[in-house]
């Protein structure tokens, strides 16, 4: 470290500070009080749930977005990276969530992109290239070939090169977004070694960890942010978990989603032993009549294939699929659809709706075979059936034929779900129901959701959202890598418990 | 694995294997096709100007985009130097020979700048330069041609000539395949054009400088088919409207028989070349072998049908076999 004296009681100056960062896409408001203040050798934890604004704010540092309001400050200076390119040269180093790979380049390439050692005229010494590769991986204790394409490599190998590549830029600020997410137990362990080992050098690291026992591992300092906003900074040795939790959470968890009690039926749903080389294993499940079971995890962790296989849209290799006793053939949606399951999508925008269509149009688009008259649908027969949907949700549009594009979040989310609950479905597999919709429209959907389990549906939702999790579902089902992993029920489902399964691999979970 | 193995299955050994069988086929039909000093000069001529656009074609799709506009661009500078050389008649040949290399990449340049800023994809941009660069051309020329006796014998002779048995073409052509090879595998730029193909988002994120690169891989895209056009002008003496005309197709055509990959990310210039060797040489051998003319064309087809079928089949194979690595 190069310290310049300094009275020993002025505060130093911090690597990075934000203040007040606000950022907001469109209506959408990511930011409002993005705060952060990151020292010379420190580790410093940044936690929130999901959509509290942590990726936002590291996007705002890595030069990827730019700010609409606040200060930015590097060693004192302000700052105005409008590319990544930049952000890179100031030297911050960022691990994104998902990693961001070159598929048909090795994984040498992969780490020295754009700077690649170079000898006369220019060409790249790939000796040396791959040498330094291999240090990096000898330093990270892990072993992968440097010549190989990176197609392929497991999301963990990929999660590794991501790593190197940002130790390899020998960056003054290290972020890293969950990058343990696909991590195992020792890779976790050298992965800290080398963040420690750079904190000792007097870089700055800030970590983004859904963790928190990795968080009091590896931290010194922690910062809370919710609803895009800073809340608190402490030193990780005077707060406690349930501390940070009750910050994170802010509210009373399991007063916020209420599921309204109802009796359980019969079993609608069986999944056995569902297989999918290298997605899901082994995955087995009922979900009877009247219930909701969530299934929870990591993201990446297979849920979202795993729906998506019950509905037929990926393939499986081995299990079975039954509803009401009956097998459903695989890869047919259209089987899946007339045994009785309904799917609304992660992503309502791209799988969901067709954004340039009305609302009605949307709200049909389901049922269009049974809706037709000698192949044939009359506006009337769509307005009709649309209507009912419309009004049962509570959807607000202006009317029946406004473009679907045009309407809130929360409001095309009804509208998805007006297009399959036309269908008349006996299960409905909602994955990430509120994910993008503000707090007072989540509670409406919850509030449907539980209304329509009321009247018998079976419902299985994926959410990532704790409080969601623990609100809405009799049943958590927790999906840790392709496999369940806990089957918790209501009463002894709780954060802990259900997050312990979710970062912990097999064997451990209760 | 060693630099043999490598070599040994290497996709461009593959379609050289191709090549050669053809030739080798064809010339027991007919030794003339190869022992002859005209089927020599032929065999190593006709394909020299294609492999110039078919390289700068490559180059652009391994981006991960594509230009349509090529033939046109040939054309185009094909009828220009010409003009230069009737217009301009002090000028000396050198002179000439660069004002078409230029002005193809001032053509790409306009292709570049449209992709790279207007956020169109690169096949509707190009497809519309396609017909705006002919329609100028057509309307420059009208029914005009520029003739052998309007240009200098020394610049003909750059068409026509060889230098111990061997085409001054085909030697500009493997000069500059081997710069744009030597470029592709061993400068940063080049590699960078690899990763922005491979993965446009990632490249973003990797702060590499994607419009500036895309926008010069469009130039050296049109300053290869401007150069193809001087030599056009040079090898046939005779340039009229329609110069050029339908080679995008051959030069897309040659880049995936060569092994490119149509995503980009993947392919060498130099499978283009030979990809362009092949095509052309498969033309002129299907006659000598006996092939009605009428089915010349769909053979061509199905070779571009084979070999993405075949890049298809590798691909999964070896998709397969690196998780299959990866679990054990």
């Amino acid at each position: 470290m190069s310290d310049t004296p300094e009275q020993t009681d002025a505060p130093a100056p911090a690597v990075l500070e934000l203040s007040r960062i606000a950022k907001a896409f469109g209506a959408v408001v990511a930011l409002t009080n993005g705060t952060l203040r990151l020292e010379r050798g420190s580790i410093h934890a940044l936690v929130g749930e999901n959509g509290a604004g942590k990726s936002t704010l590291v996007k705002i540092v890595a030069g990827l977005y730019q700010r609409d309001a606040g200060e930015f400050t590097l060693d004192g200076a302000s700052v105005d990276f409008t590319s990544t390119a930049q952000a890179k040269d100031a030297g911050i180093a960022v691990i994104y969530q998902e990693p961001t790979l070159f598929p048909d380049l090795s994984v040498t390439e992969n780490i020295f992109m754009g700077r690649q050692p170079r000898g006369a005229l220019g060409v790249i010494d790939r000796r040396a290239m791959k040498a330094e590769a291999l240090a990096l991986f000898e330093r990270l204790g892990v072993r992968i070939d440097p010549d190989r394409p990176t197609l392929g490599l497991s999301i963990a190998d990929q999660q590794i090169l991501e790593i190197a590549k940002a130790i390899s830029l020998d960056a003054k600020v290290l972020i890293m977004d969950e990058p343990t997410a696909a991590l195992s137990g020792v890779e976790v362990e050298r992965l800290f070694a080398v963040a420690r080992g750079l904190r000792d050098e007097g870089r700055a690291i800030l970590f983004i960890s859904h963790r928190f026992d990795e968080v009091f591992a590896l931290c010194d300092t922690v910062t809370v942010m919710r609803d895009g906003a800073y809340i608190s900074t402490s030193p990780i040795s005077d707060t406690t978990v349930p501390e940070i939790v009750r910050q994170m959470v802010g509210r009373d968890v399991t007063t916020l989603f209420p599921k309204t009690e109802v009796p359980i039926g019969d079993v609608v749903l069986e999944v056995r032993g569902l297989t999918q080389p290298g997605v899901f294993s082994d995955v087995s499940f009922v979900a009877r009549s009247g219930e909701i079971v969530a299934l929870a995890g990591l993201v990446g962790a297979g849920r979202s294939e795993i729906a998506r296989a019950v509905f037929g849209v990926d393939p499986y290799a081995s299990g079975t699929v039954t509803v009401d006793g009956r097998p459903i053939a695989k890869r047919s949606p259209s089987a899946a659809m007339v045994a009785g399951i309904a799917l609304v999508p992660e992503d309502r925008r791209q799988q969901g709706l067709v954004l340039d269509s009305s609302v009605a149009r949307n709200a049909t688009l389901a049922i269009r075979r049974t809706l037709a008259r000698l192949g044939l649908i009359t506006n009337a027969a769509e307005n009709g059936s649309a209507r009912i949907w419309a009004s049962r949700l509570e959807v607000k549009t202006a009317a029946l034929d406004t473009e679907v594009g045009t309407l809130s979040g929360g409001n095309q989310q009804k509208v998805v779900l007006a297009k399959w609950l036309a269908t008349d479905p006996k299960v409905l597999f909602v994955d990430e129901p509120t994910r993008g919709i503000d707090v007072g429209t989540k509670a409406e959907v919850h509030r449907l959701l539980s209304e329509l389990a009321g009247q018998g549906l079976a419902i299985v939702m994926i959410s990532s959202e704790l409080p969601e999790v623990l609100g809405m579902a009799d049943r958590v089902l927790v999906v840790h890598e392709g496999r369940i992993t806990a089957d918790i029920p209501r009463a002894e489902a709780t954060a802990e418990s259900v997050m312990f399964a979710a970062t912990h691999a097999e064997g451990e979970a209760a | 694995m060693t630099r043999v193995g490598h070599l040994l299955k290497a996709r461009e050994t593959g379609i050289l294997l191709a090549l050669v069988i053809v030739v080798a086929a064809t010339t027991i039909k007919n030794p003339a096709f190869l022992f002859s000093t005209d089927g020599w000069r032929d065999l190593l001529l006709t394909p020299a100007i294609l492999m110039l656009v078919a390289v700068g074609q490559a180059i652009v799709i391994i981006t991960r985009s594509v230009d349509l506009s090529v033939g046109s661009v040939v054309g185009l500078s094909a009828y220009l130097t010409g003009r230069t050389f009737i217009d301009l008649p002090g000028l000396p040949w050198p002179t000439v020979f660069l004002i078409g290399l230029v002005f193809g990449g001032l053509l790409g340049l306009v292709n570049g700048a449209l992709v790279a800023f207007a956020k169109v994809p690169a096949l509707v941009i190009t497809l519309g330069t396609l017909y705006i660069y002919r329609g100028i051309n057509v309307m420059w020329t009208g029914s005009d041609r520029i003739n052998a006796s309007d240009m200098p014998k020394e610049f003909l002779a750059l068409g026509t000539s060889s230098l111990l048995g061997i085409p001054y073409l085909t030697i500009i052509a493997v000069v500059v395949l081997v710069a744009a090879g030597w470029y592709m595998y061993t400068q940063r730029a080049g590699r960078e054009l690899y990763a922005i193909g491979s993965d446009p988002a990632a490249a973003h994120l990797y702060g590499l400088k994607v419009t500036q690169r895309v926008l010069a891989a469009f130039v050296v895209c049109g300053a290869l088919a401007g150069l193809a056009g001087v030599l056009y002008a040079a090898r046939y003496g005779t340039v009229n409207s329609q110069a050029g005309s339908g080679w995008e197709l051959d030069a897309v055509g040659a880049a995936v028989i060569g092994g490119v990959a149509i995503f980009g990310g993947s392919g060498t210039v130099w499978g283009a070349a030979i990809g362009a060797y092949l095509l052309l040489t498969i033309n002129r051998a299907l006659p000598v072998i006996g092939v009605q003319d009428f089915w010349q064309r769909a053979v061509v087809g199905v070779l571009i049908l084979g070999a993405i079928v075949l890049d298809r089949v590798l691909a999964v194979r070896q998709s397969r076999r690196l998780t299959e690595a990866r679990n054990s």
